[in-house]
């Protein structure tokens, strides 16, 4: 027996609606999805937008940054960083944020949904 | 039936007992600051008879007087301490009587009803029996209005003769070499008498006055000691001119200073019959009480285990035993630490402990260097392991050390404290033990420092010193204490950085300083240049309140947008579900129905919960991101701005309704209030900014709570600083006072301007002011007296900023590229975040708990707006 793991790509925005170093809230299959924009690279990542901590779906209203050379958010209600390339919490090992693929589709930002 | 009705004033209180101080000097002072900090309930209220038309001042630096030109920089404390409910001081108010039967004391023409009464009339500067020194031009060295006639005698004197004045100084001990140093500041050729064999006898010994003599000698002043002075005598004119000894031999004198010791004020006490000591002194016990047990005795005019204790310390040992007895302790006053250090015309000399070797087979340490001017030494025990005492003359910098260490083992050679100035004793500091008392104003001890560090996770100099009070009175122990905080820091392994944060080696007020210097105006220019990484949740804020202040751009212009944090970034302020509430400013808490109305109205269209602020304005919660500029255009078209609720900014100015409505008011705080929120709004700073104007004493607006609060005089304003409610509340301390507007305007701007360029991360006013070297009185000397240069420059920015000044909600309508950062999701603008849940509550909606969530949201459907999707 085979599995086929099928990637469903949602079209969220266009890439310039991005502000560089700067997060946006999407809706995909139902879930929300915080998208963000680097400055410098250009690199397009994505988490959940709920902040475990909190409870509140707050995570691209927080503040990108660097920890060493990993590229991070903060989340806005209580300051936990999230390395934005694995979703792990630094501040807390225990804690992981689910990543989305993403790709740049002709000036389009799309989110990776199915199977997780 | 009936019903009685009791008509009943407030529920009976107990009487207030009464407290009268006779004197208003510095241990007076200690004592009404002791009994006011410790008498929450206020059973106390305190009357102080001073006979100096001054409030309390530091005597014991009274010839910084002849630098400092005015006697109010001498004062105690802020003033404040005499303005507290139920305490009031008399100045120049003479006790004439204590009638102790009927516990009333006569002071000019009233009388004065005590429960108690502590005597600390201190002592008078003795004058020998020398013929002629009652002539003009002889003084004596004890108060603020003795030095000041004595510096206008001089002036004069000088200016009449038309050449160097010649003093002479009667008395070569601490306090006639004060003087001495006074007049040749003075510009005088001074003489110094002593009747000893040497200078400072009760001090130092023999050798120990050679060295200070030869130093003294170099420095100008002619020293003359086993010489008595027999007769002073006049010149035609009458006034003094010639100083005459027992040996016949004859000085030219145009001023003469006696200060030949002092004599206890105990006449008062003679008179009313109580106990006095055979050499003076009013007789008391270990409690200070005297032989009337309504009657205490404190200071130089107490007599306590069978003498007078002429030091400042033990004086304010007494204020705290006696503020304790007063609240019902027994606290008892066990004699006291007599060592001393001074610095008496520019020369250190301490000494402590056992400084003679009166011990019995004790032994002498002595390092000595006449060409350096310094004479040192230690007195041990027989067996060299124990310090006894020890008299430093010419370098007293091992005092701070040493004096802790009186009675223990030094723990290693003892010559190694002696070396010259600049080498570090061995083990000093983390070497005492945690008994030893480090701080003897305030009797903290090396242990409790540590504590602080350890436990009370105090984690730099000022935050001990705001913990522990060690250090904050004299400030001579504030090396070892800041010694002692290092070495416990370095062992708990917390390593002392001034970074900013991982991506600048900076502190916030050097960065500021790198902009203001440079042409930087983007984060990605500064952390280029300055930085490392991609910045932080710390750094970014700091670099948008920095650009913002030197450079006024939008919060959302350009790059700005990624620095701020999610408050900034949407103008509003977080809740805990995600949604935000919305601070219309209310300049001054003043606000017109119709203003009123608007809010309501928007409140009531939108579903937003509204509550009033402690800062006098209405706060509407409740706002999802995707609402907040239609919200903003509502309220900005009905006349509001931004209240800035969200920034480290400028919040409110809180206002009474002052002299325009209130019957008491005696100025219009109403207006002043409004003015000040419309020249500050929009400061960006290191935390939030709150003011506060009082239009008259009663202080309805809370201004001492505040980081500047104003509280009218019949003349002006007073304007105090420092004040801030919170995790750790602070009182506002006095920082001037009878300010005309502009006076008081222009010092708020520089005060601000200087705080906002100096302070750290999220440090208040406070901490602020605790941490700047010279602490407040450095402060106000850069904003009162330009002590640094800057004022122009402090007025400049604050021109600036009130200059370039937009309100940030009607900019942020005018641009659409802005207006569409403000959406729920990028693909679904308009739709609510569907997990936002809400519960009624007295009237009003909140966001509902877990388990009220859980039956809210099951089975619920939210309808999303079909997103478009491809399929790879």
């Amino acid at each position: 027996m085979t599995t086929t793991t099928t990637t469903t790509w949602t079209r969220v925005c266009a890439l310039d609606a991005l502000v560089p170093d700067r997060g946006v809230a999407a809706l995909v299959d139902g879930h929300q999805v915080a998208v963000f924009r680097l400055g410098g690279s250009g690199d397009v990542h994505a988490i959940d937008h709920h902040d475990p901590f909190s409870g509140a779906n707050v995570m691209a209203r927080g503040l990108v940054g660097s920890r060493q050379d990993v590229p991070t958010v903060a989340s806005p209600m209580h300051k936990q960083s999230f390395d934005l390339t694995t979703g792990q919490c630094l501040d807390d090992a225990d804690v992981t944020l689910r990543v989305w693929p993403t790709r740049v589709v002709d000036g389009w930002v799309e989110i990776g949904g199915g199977t997780a | 039936m009936t019903i009685d009705q009791h008509v009943t004033d407030s529920p009976a209180t107990p009487r207030r007992k009464k407290l009268a101080v006779v004197g208003a000097g510095m241990v007076a002072h200690r004592l009404v600051e002791a009994l006011v900090e410790r008498d929450a309930d206020q059973t106390w209220d305190i009357e102080v008879f001073g006979d100096e038309t001054r409030p309390p001042y530091d005597r014991v630096a009274l010839t910084s007087f002849f630098n400092d030109r005015d006697p109010d920089d001498l004062l105690l404390g802020d003033g404040s301490l005499w303005k507290r409910p139920g305490v009031r001081l008399y100045r120049g108010s003479v006790v004439s009587r204590i009638d102790r039967e009927a516990k009333v004391l006569h002071a000019r023409n009233t009388t004065f009803e005590y429960d108690r009464l502590v005597l600390a009339t201190g002592s008078y500067a003795t004058v020998p029996p020398v013929e002629g020194s009652d002539l003009p031009g002889c003084f004596v060295y004890r108060t603020v209005d003795d030095v000041a006639e004595l510096r206008q005698w001089v002036l004069d004197r000088e200016a009449a003769l038309g050449r160097k004045v010649k003093g002479a100084v009667v008395g070569g001990g601490l306090l006639g070499l004060e003087a001495a140093g006074a007049l040749t500041a003075l510009g005088a050729d001074t003489t110094v008498v002593e009747f000893a064999e040497w200078l400072m006898p009760l001090q130092v010994d023999r050798a120990g006055g050679g060295a200070l003599r030869r130093i003294i000698e170099q420095l100008g002043v002619s020293v003359r000691t086993s010489t008595a002075t027999s007769k002073l005598k006049a010149g035609r004119d009458g006034k003094v001119t010639r100083m005459q000894f027992a040996d016949g031999e004859r000085i030219a004198a145009d001023v003469v200073v006696f200060a030949t010791g002092v004599r206890p004020r105990d006449e008062l006490a003679r008179e009313s019959g109580l106990a006095v000591g055979e050499r003076g002194g009013v007789v008391a016990d270990p409690g200070c009480l005297t032989s009337d047990e309504s009657i205490f005795a404190i200071g130089e005019v107490a007599q306590i285990a069978g003498r007078v204790w002429g030091l400042v310390g033990p004086g304010y040992t007494m204020a705290e035993v006696v503020a304790d007895r007063l609240l019902g302790g027994t606290a008892t006053f066990e004699g006291a630490d007599l060592s001393t250090k001074l610095k008496l015309l520019g020369v250190d000399v301490a000494s402590f402990g056992d400084a003679f070797a009166a011990t019995n087979g004790s032994l002498e340490v002595v390092y000595a260097d006449p060409t350096a001017g310094v004479y040192k030494k230690l007195v041990m025990s027989d067996d060299a392991q124990t310090l006894l005492g020890g008299m430093l003359v010419g370098d007293a910098s091992a005092y701070t050390n040493l004096r802790p260490m009186v009675g223990r083992a030094l723990g290693s050679d003892p010559t190694g404290w002696l070396l010259p100035e600049g080498m570090e004793p061995p083990g000093a500091g983390a070497a005492l033990p945690d008994d030893v008392n480090v701080c003897s104003c305030n009797n903290v001890t090396a242990g409790q420092i540590r504590c602080a560090v350890t436990d009370e996770g105090c984690t730099d100099l000022a935050g001990v010193k705001a913990c522990t009070k060690a250090g904050t009175s004299c400030g001579s122990c504030v090396s070892l204490v800041k010694k002692l905080v290092d070495v416990q820091l370095a062992e708990a392994g917390i390593e002392v950085s001034t970074a900013l944060c991982e991506h600048f080696a900076f502190t916030r007020a050097q960065l500021f300083d790198i902009v203001r210097i440079s042409e930087i105006s983007t984060f990605s220019e500064l952390i280029e240049q300055h930085g490392t990484g991609r910045g932080c949740d710390i750094c970014r804020p700091v670099a948008a309140s920095i650009l913002s202040t030197l450079r006024h751009g939008h919060v959302l212009d350009g790059e700005n947008a990624a620095l701020q944090d999610t408050n900034d970034h949407v103008m509003a302020n977080l809740q805990k579900d995600g949604t935000y509430s919305v601070v219309p400013r209310i300049p001054g808490g003043e606000v017109t129905p119709e203003g009123l109305v608007a809010i309501g109205q928007v409140a009531v269209d939108y579903g937003l919960y509204t509550k009033i602020t402690g800062g006098q304005r209405i706060d509407l919660f409740g706002a999802r991101i995707e609402q907040l500029p239609a919200i903003w255009r509502r309220l900005v078209d009905a006349g509001f701005e931004s209240g800035q609720a969200y920034g480290k900014s400028l919040r409110t100015v809180k206002s009474c309704v002052g002299q325009s409505w209130c019957r008491y008011g005696v100025q219009d705080s109403t207006t002043l209030a409004i003015d000040l929120e419309n020249r500050y709004r929009g400061l960006r700073s290191p935390h939030k900014i709150k003011l506060g104007v009082s239009g008259c004493a009663r202080e309805c607006a809370e201004a001492r709570g505040k980081d500047v609060g104003i509280i009218a005089t019949d003349q002006g304003w007073n304007m105090y600083v420092g004040g801030n409610g919170g995790f750790t509340p602070r009182h506002a301390q006095l920082f001037a006072e009878d300010l005309t507007t502009d006076e008081l305007v222009q010092a708020i701007d520089r005060f601000l301007m200087y705080y906002v360029r100096t302070a750290d991360r999220l440090q208040r006013t406070a901490p602020w002011l605790e941490s700047v070297e010279g602490g407040l009185d450095a402060v106000r000397a850069v904003v009162l007296d330009d002590s640094l240069g800057i004022g122009a420059d402090l007025d400049a920015a604050m021109a600036s900023h009130v200059d370039t000044y937009e309100d940030e909600w009607a900019a942020t309508l005018a641009d659409e590229a802005k207006l569409a950062q403000f959406v729920s999701f990028v693909n679904a603008p308009d739709t609510p975040d569907p997990d936002l849940a809400y519960v009624e509550e007295r009237g009003q909606r909140r966001p509902a708990d877990e388990a009220e969530r859980a039956v809210l949201i099951a089975g619920a459907s939210i309808p999303v707006r079909p997103t478009t999707e491809v399929t790879a």
